[in-house]
């Protein structure tokens, strides 16, 4: 069938400055740039580009440049580029459409919308170059009151406290499975954990056994597929999470298509190679509150209750009534994942469509566990899409515990977010399994940028929190009063628990 | 700790009996990880009613006699561990279990060997529905599953690997089309055998029927010949393995394979 696709970028070459090196020919995933050698000239299928972007960032004369076709359908402001082209690929192939990364319509984005204060005049804001500013963060089942022992002048701690995670910093790196993603990838996340003295969570592919050494920093997931699952999975990590859903597919199942399980993929997800690794939507054993609960005490069984557990879900409509019942059925985190959160790959009309924004997930969990009084009984991570500090502080300040960043930790390390993870292709060698390609992922190189983010990002987070005149992280927690929104309505503000700025 | 020892009624050489009445599940499976690793190999405890995930969590080898019934997830996660229960078992028997053996001389309820990978169940009685849900084999690591009675809707759902097993024993209900519908929905690994007739009507559609060939009826032989060794039946051994099975295989190992592009 002829295809009516437009290509969505062009290539074009300066033939002067190109010395036929081949680079751009090596480094493209996707077959765009071939050599015609009777012309002695390298020529691109533009049709193929993602606009990764590798072939531009390698060519040693910057001789390349991809741009977005002109050449564009007639489009208007109902019948989008994006639409058109949707359907016309879905009438050619006839099948579901896939995409990775996470969802990129233009919904309102709230972190846009909250401004944060700062000290002026009648209260000092803080130097975080001269004063301490606490940003560790302690993650888990908090008791509700505190009781002391003491005698000959010490005081004591009497009450017990629940297993926790203790973070230097309130960023934890977000699941990613190994399948997904490579062993580079996990290795370079894992060490950038150990470094940040944070965590790194494997996802549910199971855990390489070359990544044990850094279990300490390691949040073990168990999905329904319970890939990679036994009691050696489950007592290497400093946490368990069960995940129920993510943000870019809530209600979808996640397959790994065989070709992508390969020996060592199949071998830690112990399953054969080659054959679709299917997580079923549901997990079989959980129908209700109750089932979760037996799954959450079945893990806490299986590692002697010296493990904090977590349930992460994607924020849906109905997420605080969820994120209640989660509480109580003994869980000590909830993960929400917000409509921006990121896959490896989904149906697009699913990332594009279902789930609801972080911000008004956060904002409406943490107000009502607060009113339940059931706060205390667990810690809330945010996730979805934070893209920078200022996302960080505002989600906290919101009422979030802390942040996971999947997304941004892959940019650090080199993606373009061409949204072509599905292929497993990925020319900079972060979504691809293929031995070949993932080489081109050094975790050694990966991990320092990793790192060098996370810092960066503590430091601008003490500065937000210095001029806010804070020395801890735990003061503005759920501390709304330190927000104020522009541009929104009366009920967005009043979801959001903020006011409007000038108030 | 006292509630705990108050509960052993025996303690000898390596074996211990307990008495489980109103000890909640927390309290008992900590007894069974405390015995196990200080060289206790054989447990009876009676009066269980209901306590869940028992032999959950156990890192040294243990046999775990259960009279009266188990609660919920009855060996969940358990590696290489043997139970025997003398009454019914509830939902989730063997969930995610790695390796070891269960024998029920009862019912079990739904979704027992849930992502089971390793192990024996061996099922006197009915199983309830999504039996076997996402069993799946690795390595040499395989796991088996045998029903004597018959099984509900769903068996085997997702199915990856191993073998189920149905002998329908305890009736003819198992025969009946309205008594197991939807078989090996989504699968794509492992082997479902039942004994006797099934419509093509009750079964999924990522699943389908093949002959038995000299290999199955081999292997089904050995099985049946297994499963009696742990129950008295009233049927003989021979009866049972002359009759007709059926072999139920997935389509392709690749279900999702033209569903997205």
């Amino acid at each position: 069938m002829r295809t009516y696709l437009l290509p969505e970028y062009i290539v074009e070459r300066d033939d002067l400055k190109c010395t036929r090196c081949k680079i751009c020919i090596e480094q493209c995933t996707y077959g765009v740039h071939y050599y015609n050698a009777a012309k002695n000239i390298i020529e691109s299928r533009s049709e193929r580009c993602v606009n990764c972007l590798r072939c531009v960032l390698f060519c040693p004369v910057n001789a390349i440049t991809v741009r977005r076709n002109l050449n564009a359908y007639r489009e208007n402001y109902h019948w989008t580029y994006e639409f058109i082209a949707s359907i016309k690929r879905q009438a050619e192939l006839g099948s579901a459409l896939l995409s990775g990364m996470g969802c990129d319509r233009p919904y309102l984005t709230f972190w846009d919308k909250l401004l944060l204060n700062a000290c002026q005049v009648t209260n000092p804001p803080i130097d975080p170059i001269r004063e301490p500013i606490e940003i560790r963060t302690y993650l888990g089942r908090k008791p509700k009151i505190l009781e002391f022992k003491t005698g000959d002048g010490d005081i004591e701690l009497e009450t017990k406290i629940a297993p926790d995670l203790c973070a230097e910093t309130p960023i934890l790196f977000a699941a990613m499975s190994y399948g997904a993603v490579n062993l580079n990838v996990h290795e370079a996340l894992a060490r950038a954990a150990v470094e940040c003295g944070t965590y790194f969570n494997c996802g549910e592919g199971g855990l390489h056994p070359n990544l044990y050494k850094y279990s300490e920093h390691i949040i073990v997931q168990v999905a329904s597929g319970r890939f990679g699952v036994d009691l050696k999975y489950l007592n290497a990590g400093a946490a368990i999470e069960i995940k129920i859903g993510q943000g870019a597919k809530p209600g979808i199942g996640g397959h790994l298509p065989g070709e992508k399980v390969s020996k060592d993929i199949a071998a830690v997800r112990m399953i054969p190679a080659g054959t679709d690794a299917l997580s079923p939507a549901p997990h079989h054993d959980i129908y209700s509150i109750e089932d979760l609960r037996q799954l959450i005490y079945a893990l806490k069984e299986a590692t002697e209750y010296t493990k904090p557990v977590a349930v992460k879900i994607a924020a849906v409509h109905n997420s605080a009534a969820i994120a209640s019942g989660i509480a109580r059925a003994g869980a000590d985190i909830i993960v929400l994942d917000g409509v921006r959160g990121a896959t490896g790959a989904a149906p697009k009309i699913i990332r594009d469509n279902v789930g609801i924004p972080i911000e008004l997930a956060i904002a409406s969990v943490d107000q009502r566990l607060r009113e339940e009084g059931i706060r205390n009984e667990v810690s809330l991570i945010a996730s979805g899409g934070i893209r920078n500090s200022a996302d960080v502080v505002k989600a906290i300040a919101l009422g979030a515990d802390a942040v996971y960043i999947g997304t941004a930790a892959l940019i650090a390390m080199g993606c373009t977010l061409c949204q072509r993870c599905y292929t497993g292709k990925c020319s900079w060698g972060i979504a691809t399994t293929d031995p070949e390609i993932s080489k081109r992922l050094n975790p050694e190189d990966a991990y320092k940028r990793v790192v060098n983010l996370v810092r960066a990002w503590n430091i601008e987070i003490k500065e937000m929190l210095g001029a806010m005149g804070m020395d801890s992280i735990e003061s503005l927690r759920g501390n709304r009063e330190q927000l104020r929104g522009v541009g929104l309505t009366d009920r967005e503000l009043k979801i959001l628990g903020v006011k409007m700025a000038g108030e | 700790m006292s509630v705990i020892n108050n509960c052993i009624k025996k303690l000898e050489d390596n074996a211990a009996i307990i008495d489980a009445n109103e000890v909640p599940y927390q309290q008992l499976n900590m007894l069974l990880r405390k015995l196990s690793v200080n060289g206790i190999r054989t447990v009876e405890i009676y009066n269980v009613c209901g306590q869940r995930y028992i032999g959950t969590g156990l890192k040294a080898p243990l046999e775990i006699k259960v009279y009266g019934v188990p609660g919920n997830d009855l060996g969940a996660f358990m590696d290489g561990q043997r139970i025997f229960v003398y009454g019914n078992a509830q939902d989730g028997c063997g969930n995610t279990m790695n390796d070891g053996l269960i024998v029920v001389h009862g019912d079990v309820g739904d979704v027992a060997g849930y992502a089971m990978r390793g192990g024996k169940i061996f099922v006197k009685g009915n199983a309830g529905f999504r039996v076997g849900v996402h069993m799946k084999e690795y390595s040499d690591m395989k796991p088996i599953m045998i029903i004597g009675g018959k099984a509900g809707d769903f068996l085997g759902e997702y199915m990856a690997g191993g073998i189920i097993l149905v002998l329908g024993l305890t009736g003819e209900e198992q025969r009946d089309e309205q008594s197991m519908k939807f078989v090996g929905v989504g699968m794509h690994g492992g082997t479902i055998y039942i004994r006797g007739e099934i419509k093509c009507k009750c079964m999924g559609k990522e699943a389908r029927i093949e002959e038995t060939d000299e290999y199955d009826l081999c292997l089904i032989r050995d099985l049946i010949k297994e499963f009696f060794t742990y129950f008295d039946l009233e049927i003989s051994i021979n009866e049972v393995i002359a009759d007709k099975f059926v072999k139920i295989v997935p389509v392709s190992t690749r279900p999702y394979g033209r569903l997205y592009g």
